[in-house]
């Protein structure tokens, strides 16, 4: 089966795991790596190389806050003579317009700004820190220099009903796509997500919000919606299949086939230091161990969608159901949706629901409060 | 939405071609890539902001002259409209 596998698209560069921000529904990894392990300016321009003559279009720059490295520059330029098409995915700071202007002539294509809520108040509880302003600033800078931007937000149970705030925010800008994209509950998400989820009634009211705003916007700006898989009836399609699409290198150079993919045990990582891009996406063991379906065990093995979602999420799998190899537990068909459904029966039963947050009416009840975890900034 | 043949179609920011050199040409967006060949290929070069719709046509009628000169319209056009919603394209005046 090594024979045949078709090349990744999109390379996920993790350039670091630092972060300004402590966002309590961080998807990063609960160990983050620290600042001298990460991978040199040289080591990343040669992993782009590489990834360009594998074939890979478009990377995406993350982290931690990719603007926290200070050669982003170098990178941005390098992976533009590579060939790539470069996405830079960021909380906003640090930033100056002048820093913008330098990164879109190096070539940036595509600037991803995250919000964690229209309001201040909200956003503030979330990210952990006063960055809201910030952000306002960013968008002003990248619709005056005509910077093609996506809004990402992310949604959860202390803002899903604030979404007309958010779009107006998003149609206020220069953006010419949005994204509302439900917490997913890996790494700190998971830690927190008690106080994280929404409830069912929030969600349907969400959905019906959403679609008739995507047909109101329609060419105008293109809205996204990812609905949070624990409510859905088939999984999500995690990564477009394991080792079939992305690859992921962490800010010390290990190559991932996904994001929380160092949570399954026995599973052992190369990294970018010692061998090619292309070796590692085509032989690594990581990246053979779930491609295909050989692993796959009942009732996907013989169903019809595995074709579409995969078996869904291995990591998910693990989480949930102490197994990587068995049906995402989300899956209405598989053995182990019972789970999913018992933490859904918690917090749609009033008694976990704690009072929303608002600026106007802040919640009297200190104790139904989230006691958030909150991401720290690695060493 | 309905194109206007008098609007002279462009590529959105953050829309472009692979550099000429890579094969096969491929328009990248925002979390997509469209591989392009043949007609898409010749109708998104066109979208310069220069031609007009109408313009492109034209031109694609008479490249493909062999074709129904009825058909190669529909399907620009529909390719424009799909283009459109996927947000790649400006329609300057
Ligand atoms: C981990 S962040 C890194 C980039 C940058 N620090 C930022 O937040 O924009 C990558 C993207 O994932 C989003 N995100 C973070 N945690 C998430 C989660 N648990 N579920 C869904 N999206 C998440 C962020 O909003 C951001 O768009
Ligand atoms: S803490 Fe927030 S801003 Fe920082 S990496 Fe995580 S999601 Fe991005
Ligand atoms: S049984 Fe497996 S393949 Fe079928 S829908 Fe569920 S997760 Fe997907």
């Amino acid at each position: 089966m090594t024979s045949a596998i078709a090349n990744p698209l999109a390379l996920i560069a993790e350039l670091t795991h630092r972060c300004p921000l402590h966002c309590v529904y961080c998807s990063n990894p609960l160990e983050l790596e620290a600042r001298a392990a990460e991978l040199s300016t040289l080591d990343w321009i040669r992993v782009f190389r590489e990834a360009a003559a594998l074939g890979v279009l478009q990377a995406d720059f993350t982290g931690g806050e990719p603007l926290a490295r200070s050669d982003l520059l170098d990178l941005v330029r390098a992976a533009r003579t590579a060939g790539l098409y470069i996405n830079l995915i960021t909380s906003g700071l640090p930033l100056d317009e002048s820093r913008l202007e330098a990164l879109v002539a190096a070539g940036l294509d595509h600037f991803q700004l995250s919000f964690q809520s229209a309001r201040e108040a909200v956003a503030q509880e979330i990210s952990g820190t006063k960055t809201h302003a910030q952000k306002l600033r960013v968008l002003e800078w990248l619709k005056r220099h005509r910077v093609a931007v996506t809004l990402n937000f992310v949604i959860h149970r202390l803002n899903i009903e604030q979404l007309p705030e958010m779009l107006a925010l998003a149609e206020s800008s220069s953006a010419g796509r949005v994204e509302f994209a439900n917490v997913q509950y890996y790494g700190w998400a998971f830690a927190n997500r008690d106080s994280l989820l929404p409830t069912r009634e929030q969600l349907t009211q969400s959905i019906d919000f959403l679609k008739k705003t995507q047909e109101r916007l329609a060419g105008k700006i293109k809205v996204e919606y990812v609905v949070p898989d624990y409510y859905a009836k088939y999984p999500k399609p995690c990564m477009g299949g394991w080792g079939r699409k992305l690859m992921l290198i962490t800010p010390s150079g290990d190559a991932l086939p996904c994001h929380a993919a160092r949570i399954i045990p026995g599973l052992s990582f190369e990294n970018v230091r010692n061998r090619s891009v292309s070796e590692i996406w085509n032989s690594s063991d990581a990246f053979q161990k779930f491609r295909g379906e050989a692993w796959m065990q009942e009732p996907c093995k013989t169903c019809d969608r595995r074709t579409q979602d995969f078996g869904g999420c291995r990591c998910q799998a693990f989480l949930l159901a102490a197994d990587a190899t068995a049906t995402d537990p989300v899956c209405s068909l598989g053995p182990h949706r019972l789970k999913v459904d018992a933490i859904l029966g918690e917090i749609n039963s009033a008694r976990a629901r704690p009072a929303p947050l608002s600026a106007a009416a802040p919640s009297a009840d200190l104790l139904a409060k989230p006691a958030w975890l909150y991401r720290p900034n690695p060493s | 939405m309905s194109v206007d043949v008098l609007s002279r179609p462009r590529l959105a920011p953050g829309c472009r071609m692979n550099e000429g050199s890579q094969q096969p040409r491929t328009l990248l967006m925002p979390e997509r890539a469209l591989r392009l060949n043949g007609p898409s290929l010749e109708i998104v070069e066109r979208c310069d902001g220069k031609h007009t719709v109408q313009e492109i046509i034209a031109e694609l009628q008479e490249l493909y002259a062999k074709a129904d000169p009825a058909k190669v319209e529909q399907d620009i056009l529909g390719y424009l409209a799909l283009l459109e919603k996927e947000r790649a394209l400006d329609f300057e005046p």
